[in-house]
């Protein structure tokens, strides 16, 4: 079992673990290996499962809810460039590619050998029972990188990432269902920084 | 424009703020001509609610003309609309049940991490209350955005209703009816209700219109009495009887078959009294609070129902949870659901079944507001209920 599915998945219903069939992820501990693991689900009503997937797997759709990424573009050979906002205005790019995908199920992507960060993502999109829409669950890892891999990454990662997963994806699903994501701002100011 | 704004507490101050713009596609600005003064708004006011910060654009009781409509909006310029204090998206799993004030979407996800801890899961926006339920600008203004347009606001087409009489539908009108709605009430019932509060009276009137036999109300202020006798509703004064015993008596022995907790509408929940129960919980100090509640439970009649609209914000204890569940009460709860009543509630007044505007005591334009907050205050006997007119 890899490392994200061991993080995801409550074991299966015939392996019975520590977690019974709880996210392994909610377990009280933090560290899987080297990883660092956060992850969320959430309950998106609409529009359909083949839809929400369609989106996520457009990864320049990403940056519309996800807080901490100035943008994505397509890298060539199937390659994605994320350009992530660091603190002090600068940014970190970070090339992931495609590690295995499910239509309407299930994708993941990992940074590709010698990116500054070492990290791995999932999102899996499951319907929720009685026809209630989809459940939609973000499961990220990352190294925590070390001296060497530079301060404005170290701090970067240390913005709170369970929240920020949270908010990333509560946002998704805003957006997905509403057309907007919700704010309290009277007025357009600026760009988000 | 012109704003109620807050600086600290009892500090409140008319000053100039920028215009609101169209910020997302279902985004409408409304230009008030009509905005109340909630009780809840005092709470803001006495400075207890946690989340509001110096230079918060206050209220949430508010009508208007539509000035400007974004691309998603269903509504038209010219068009005189009263706006719901709850923003709900619509369609989200809550919405759809109706459940507005539970809406998934509408509080913005960086605005949650105050009350998801205290509650499990956040609730809805709300117009003018805090940064906890949004930190969404309110509409004592001359000027508001409202999200999700199409949703919330209900068009008044009818230019012979004023605005007074339909001001009320975007708060304490379907808090009232909803209160009542909770008590279940069957044809013969006694409803008791705490409190001759806006909530309360309007919960009264709401609960005569669904044919209680008899509704009590109780309370200390005695022109707010009077005001649920005009109603056709008998009162108890507490500071002069013992309210349990007066009201076992007065139902034969048998106590109200519902009862309305209308009195700790504080702060629709958050003061931060109630924070501060929680914080004593855990150390281990008792807190004693939601008499009212309290009473009502051991009042209530075996088998009765328990309403209590929108009221508190944080944990009790000394609570009688023996009485609650060996007489086998039943609770109903929670923030308005705004949106589910307008229409029907726009319909009984238009009848004439409802008339709210005997509540309204004073009017003053917005410039006065501070006024109006300091007597609405500290003059409650007098002074029920304030509407300011912007713009006069
Ligand atoms: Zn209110
Ligand atoms: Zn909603």
């Amino acid at each position: 079992m890899g490392l994200l599915a061991l993080a995801r998945s409550s074991a299966g219903k015939h392996t019975p673990t520590a977690t019974g069939n709880a996210p392994g992820r909610t377990a009280r501990r933090e560290r899987f290996g080297r990883y660092r693991v956060v992850g969320k689900t959430v309950t998106v009503s609409k529009p359909s499962r083949d839809e929400l997937f369609a989106f996520w797997r457009d990864f320049t759709n990403l940056p519309a809810f996800m807080e901490n990424l100035n943008a994505v573009r397509p890298a060539g050979q199937g390659r994605w460039e994320w350009e992530i906002v660091a603190p002090g205005e600068t940014s970190v790019k970070v090339v992931t590619e495609i590690a295995s995908e499910r239509a309407g199920e299930l994708i993941v992507w990992r940074s590709v050998e010698g990116s500054s960060i070492d990290t791995e993502g999932r999102v899996a999109f499951r319907d929720a029972p009685g026809g209630r829409g989809t459940q939609v669950e973000l499961v990220v890892a990352y190294v925590p990188p070390a001296g060497g891999a530079g301060v404005a990454i170290a701090k970067l990662l240390q913005r709170e990432p369970e929240q920020q997963a949270r908010r990333d994806l509560r946002r998704f699903k805003a957006l997905m269902e509403t057309g907007e994501i919700p704010t309290s701002d009277n007025r357009i100011e600026t760009e988000k920084a | 424009m012109r704003a109620l704004t807050y600086h600290g507490k009892k500090d409140v101050r008319v000053d100039t703020h920028p215009d609101p713009g169209i910020v997302n596609p279902r985004d409408a600005i409304i230009k008030i001509t009509a905005t109340a003064i909630c009780g809840s708004d005092l709470h803001l006011y006495d400075g207890v609610i946690p989340g509001l910060m110096s230079g918060d654009i206050l209220g949430h009781e508010f009508m208007g003309e539509v000035v400007e409509t974004g691309p998603g909006s269903t509504l038209r310029k010219g068009q005189r609309v009263v706006v719901p204090f709850t923003i709900s998206c619509g369609s989200c799993f809550f919405c759809e049940k109706q459940q507005f004030s539970a809406c998934d979407n509408s509080n913005p996800v960086e605005k949650r991490d105050i009350s998801e801890p205290l509650y499990g899961q956040p609730m809805s926006g709300l117009f003018g209350y805090s940064h906890m339920t949004g930190g969404y600008p309110g509409g004592q203004a001359e000027y508001v955005r409202v999200p999700f347009s199409d949703v919330g606001p209900i068009v008044i087409e009818n230019d012979d209703l004023e605005d007074e009489k339909v001001l009320f539908l975007s708060d304490i009108l379907p808090t009232g009816w909803m209160a009542a709605e909770n008590a279940e009430i069957e044809g013969g019932d006694t409803v008791a209700v705490w409190g001759a509060g806006p909530v309360g009276l309007f919960a009264a009137q709401s609960a005569r219109i669904m044919n209680a036999a008899r509704v009590i109300v109780i309370d200390h202020h005695p022109h707010r009495l009077e005001l649920a006798a005009g109603l056709g509703c008998e009162t108890l004064n507490f500071r002069e009887v013992d309210v349990r015993e007066a009201l076992l008596e007065m139902t034969g022995g048998i106590g109200p078959d519902a009862v309305i907790d209308a009195v700790g509408m504080e702060a629709h929940g958050f003061a931060i009294d109630n924070m501060l129960d929680v914080a004593k919980q855990t150390v281990g100090m008792g807190a004693d609070r939601a008499s009212a509640l309290k009473q009502a439970l051991l009042a209530c009649r075996k088998g009765g129902r328990v309403s209590i609209p929108g009221v508190y914000g944080g944990m009790t204890d000394k609570f009688p949870l023996g009485a609650l569940m060996e007489k086998g009460l039943k609770i109903g709860t929670g923030q308005t659901h705004v949106q589910r009543y307008t229409k029907k509630l726009l319909g009984l007044i238009e009848e004439g079944k409802i008339d709210t505007t005997f509540l309204i005591s004073h009017r003053l334009p917005l410039e006065q507001a501070p006024d109006g907050y300091f007597n609405f205050k500290n003059y409650q006997n007098e002074w029920t209920k304030v509407v300011l007119k912007p713009g006069t």
